[in-house]
């Protein structure tokens, strides 16, 4: 049997913590060949980044430790060598990028000495390494490639630090690019355009590619083979496309029904009568910077209002003025009539009741140094009127079984539970106030597919029975499709298009909406080709 | 961050809040000691003066400079005599007093007003707060010590008056840590969560700022214990401090100097009953540290058991 190019054969690694041993990954095995793209596939904790990082030889040991297998590059055990021979793969053979570019790059360097460094290190003539670097800007696509070789890494955008990070990878031609969520953080229409690069230059340079990912998305679109991994073992392996058609193991089932941008569109709303809040001609600036730009909106009693758009796009601004975090320059919000801008301190404390927001970041909005049950409390402690204190305990209980918590769980701390637990506490802290509004801002964006899928259904359930309306601000389209009743596009602190969810999906009216539909990634493969089609000809349109 | 956490500290639960917190204590044993030595070191404050107050101040000219570890004078020569042959043990005893009201006092009272101003400065974006940095500029430009010595020549020097000018001196430690602290945790979503609820400034101001920045400044206290110290026993040697026969541990130190060559001890000893009130101190901060955070409590609740 000939060798694979990278081969992980029955890995276990462990962590020894405080808490005890953790068992990161269990006997995986998996291979990379050449001119391939394998994606791990994983929830958070699954341990997909491990087994990866242990090729990397990224593993702090201790506290964590290899307790069996072998990793073979080209049939040679790495885990074998000394520690000089591995540094020598690293870089030069097995490239690696990172989710956070910006966190990888140093900040006092411009972005070509640190690509030229890659290659010095590796025994390059500095004059030649220099010049590969301008090459690879060139290559990965950066506007104005030989200007950029001086700039910092400040200096540049998310997708396009993504790009420095690509080259900086391929200075010194490696046979294996590992890319750990390389995508994540970038906008949907940049990370198409990133994953369409790597796709490319792994066809240019035949090259074997590893991409770990949560996304299911991402695997559908440029993945050949993948492995799924839950709880630090492999539940399924094999072709991308017959592991979603045909999953087998019940975690993989989950996973796939658990994707957003599955289910039934709500109907069109009945939009007459008076609206719970209506924002009139909303300006912001940031000194020159305007944020938005007149911006209207209007959210009926009992009504899901989805705003989507892309970073810089003005949509959590609007949600900050709506709330009086960050007062408009200029324009009026109308809650049930009552201008919001002009009442007093003591008229908008009472409102605060009426209008909540759940945050995007669990572990950052809840105060750390708080049990459950003072988080919850607080709102009774700030409107001494909504409830008297002996009944603090038995509502606390209450709405924590509300949102799926266990009642005994109160007197626990932030930092005790997982991160869609840490939300549903968040909003049960929203619900203390009985509000008729809460404003969810990338409420579910930091969680995993199927837990975004579960605390999506909580807020869907909360809305029945209470009759709540959310302004829900998301930054892709597919998570708002079941939900929301309305969508509104926003672009540059402008409203692009608004109607109710059945058009915007299907009946698209203005360009960006459909490149940004076009952008957003299908776990389907086929469905996901078609789209890539798709996207190439608007492309192909608007370049025309 | 596991469900095994979460089980030892329910586990805790049935326990007094007293057991509770000794058991958190004892988990650390440096901190246990240091709280022990403490302790001590208050009990002495408070009785030393009146057990051992004539003791401690009587000359016997044919003990001068008596070395250590010597019994044949009694018990309280077990550390020596100074250069008026007075008892080091008893001296350091009696001197427990005004070395802590002093330096405890001073620390407590720049922390208090330190603090207070920095939270100030750091929530406000009001002018008054511009005025408070310069305020703290003013005081860290000159040197602390001319400041003393121009408020003490023009104050009668009395303890109360030390306390007073070594306070003003460091308050901007406190003031400019707490500023900047509270610059950082107001932006956090956390407050912002609050802000949405309705809460009112004072109520995000001491529920969910000063909670976080207090083990910071906590720490500074009790590093700048051991400088307020050292500082009390400069002035005092200038003359415009503690005056004899009054004495505090960093008087009896400058005291000795002269005699560092040939009678060590006479600086040693109030030198590490310095030393050691610092370090119990700082021990005692970090245990406090860790006990307050409840992301960290875990590390005492195993009771010290190790893993790996």
């Amino acid at each position: 049997m000939a060798d694979h190019l990278l081969e992980v054969r029955d890995l276990s690694v462990e962590f020894h913590t405080a808490a005890g041993t953790v068992k990161a990954v269990q006997n995986v095995n998996w291979y990379l060949d050449r001119g391939e793209t394998l994606a791990i596939l994983g929830e958070s904790g699954s341990g997909k980044s491990v087994s990866a990082s242990a090729v990397m030889n990224l593993i702090d040991m201790p506290p964590g430790k290899i307790t069996s297998g072998a990793i073979l590059l080209n049939g040679k055990d790495m885990l074998k060598m000394s520690a000089e021979e591995r540094r020598a793969i690293n870089g030069a053979k097995i490239a690696m990028i990172f989710q956070d570019p910006l966190a990888h790059l140093n900040p006092v360097f411009t972005v070509g000495w640190q690509i030229a460094e890659m290659m010095t290190t590796h025994g390059r003539p500095r004059d030649k390494a220099a010049a590969r670097a301008r090459d690879l800007l060139h290559r990965v696509g950066l506007p104005e490639p030989d200007l950029a070789f001086g700039k910092y890494p400040h200096q540049f955008s998310g997708g396009q630090r993504q790009r420095l990070m690509i080259a900086m990878a391929l200075a010194c031609k490696p046979d294996i690019l590992i890319a750990d969520e390389p995508t994540t953080a970038l906008d949907v229409t940049v990370q198409a355009q990133v994953l369409a690069l790597l796709e490319e230059l792994q066809q240019e340079t035949g090259m074997g590619l590893l991409l770990i990912t949560h996304d299911l998305g991402v695997v559908a679109e440029i993945a050949d083979r993948v492995v799924v991994m839950n709880g630090g073992q492999i539940v399924e392996t094999g072709n991308a496309s017959e592991v979603y058609h045909n999953p087998q193991h019940p975690y993989t089932k989950k996973l796939i029904a658990a994707a957003p941008g599955s289910g039934e569109m709500p109907e069109e709303s009945d939009r007459r009568g008076e609206p719970l809040l209506r924002a009139t001609d909303l300006h912001k600036y940031y000194s020159a910077f305007h944020a938005l730009k007149g911006v209207d909106l209007t959210i009926m009693p009992g009504e899901t209002v989805a705003v989507v758009g892309e970073s810089g796009s003005g949509k959590s601004t609007l949600a900050r003025a709506i709330l009086r975090l960050d007062d408009p320059s200029s324009g009026q919000i109308h809650y049930r009539g009552k201008d919001l801008m002009t009442l007093g301190p003591r008229e908008l404390f009472g409102l605060r009741r009426d209008l909540q927001m759940v945050f995007q970041d669990p572990t950052q909005s809840l105060n750390p140094r708080m049990t459950v049950f003072q988080l919850i409390s607080e709102a009774w402690a700030i409107h001494p009127e909504i409830l008297p204190r002996k009944q603090w305990r038995d509502r606390v209980a209450e709405l924590l079984t509300k949102v799926g918590l266990k009642p005994e769980m109160a007197v626990r701390y932030p930092h005790q539970f997982s991160g869609g637990q840490r939300q549903r506490i968040a909003i049960a802290r929203a619900l203390a106030m009985e509000p008729k509004l809460i404003v969810c801002d990338e409420a579910v964006s930091a969680l995993d597919v199927s837990i975004q899928a579960q605390v999506i259904e909580l807020l869907a359930g909360l809305r029945r029975e209470m009759g709540l309306s959310y302004l829900f601000i998301a930054h892709d389209l597919p998570v708002v499709r079941d939900f929301a009743d309305r969508v509104i596009v926003m672009k540059s602190g402008e409203i692009v298009e608004e109607g109710p969810v059945r058009q915007i999906f299907e009946a698209p009216r203005k360009d960006y909406t459909r490149a940004l539909l076009a952008a957003s990634l299908d776990p389907d493969p086929e469905i996901q080709a078609a789209r890539r089609t798709a996207r190439m000809e608007l492309e192909m349109a608007v370049s025309a | 961050m596991s469900a095994t956490n979460t089980q030892t500290s329910d586990a805790a639960k049935p326990k007094g809040l007293v057991a509770q917190w000794f058991a958190l204590l004892w988990a650390d044993k440096f901190a246990f000691f240091a709280a022990l030595f403490l302790l001590i070191a208050v009990l002495c404050a408070i009785f030393g003066p009146l057990l051992f107050e004539t003791l401690a101040t009587k000359q016997n000219l044919r003990g001068r400079n008596a070395p250590p570890f010597d019994l044949s004078r009694g018990w309280a020569f077990i550390l020596g005599a100074d250069a008026l042959g007075r008892p080091l043990l008893a001296r350091i005893v009696v001197a427990a007093r005004n070395t802590l009201l002093v330096a405890g006092a001073a620390v407590v009272a720049s922390a208090v007003i330190g603090t207070t101003l920095g939270l100030i400065a750091g929530y406000s974006r009001k002018r008054a707060a511009q005025w408070i940095m310069r305020l703290g500029d003013v005081i860290m430009s000159f040197p602390s010590l001319l400041l003393a010595v121009i408020v003490l020549y023009m104050l009668e020097p009395s303890i109360a008056n030390i306390v007073l000018v070594l306070a003003i001196t460091r308050i901007p430690i406190y003031l400019r840590t707490a500023r900047a602290e509270v610059l950082e945790v107001r932006e956090r979503m956390f407050v912002q969560a609050a802000k949405v609820m309705g809460a009112s400034d004072m109520r995000i101001i001491f529920r969910h700022i000063l909670p976080v920045i207090l083990p910071t400044l906590v720490t500074i206290a009790t590093l700048d214990f051991a400088f307020v110290m050292l500082a009390e026993s400069a002035l005092s040697f200038l003359g415009i401090g503690i005056q004899a026969p009054e004495i505090t541990w960093g008087l009896m130190v400058s005291q000795g100097r002269p005699y560092l060559t040939n009678a060590w001890w006479l600086s040693f000893w109030p030198g590490l009953a310095i030393i050691l009130t610092t370090l119990s101190l700082n021990l005692l901060s970090n245990w406090m540290r860790i006990a307050l955070d409840p992301t960290q409590r875990w590390r005492l609740e195993m009771g010290g058991r190790k893993n790996g």
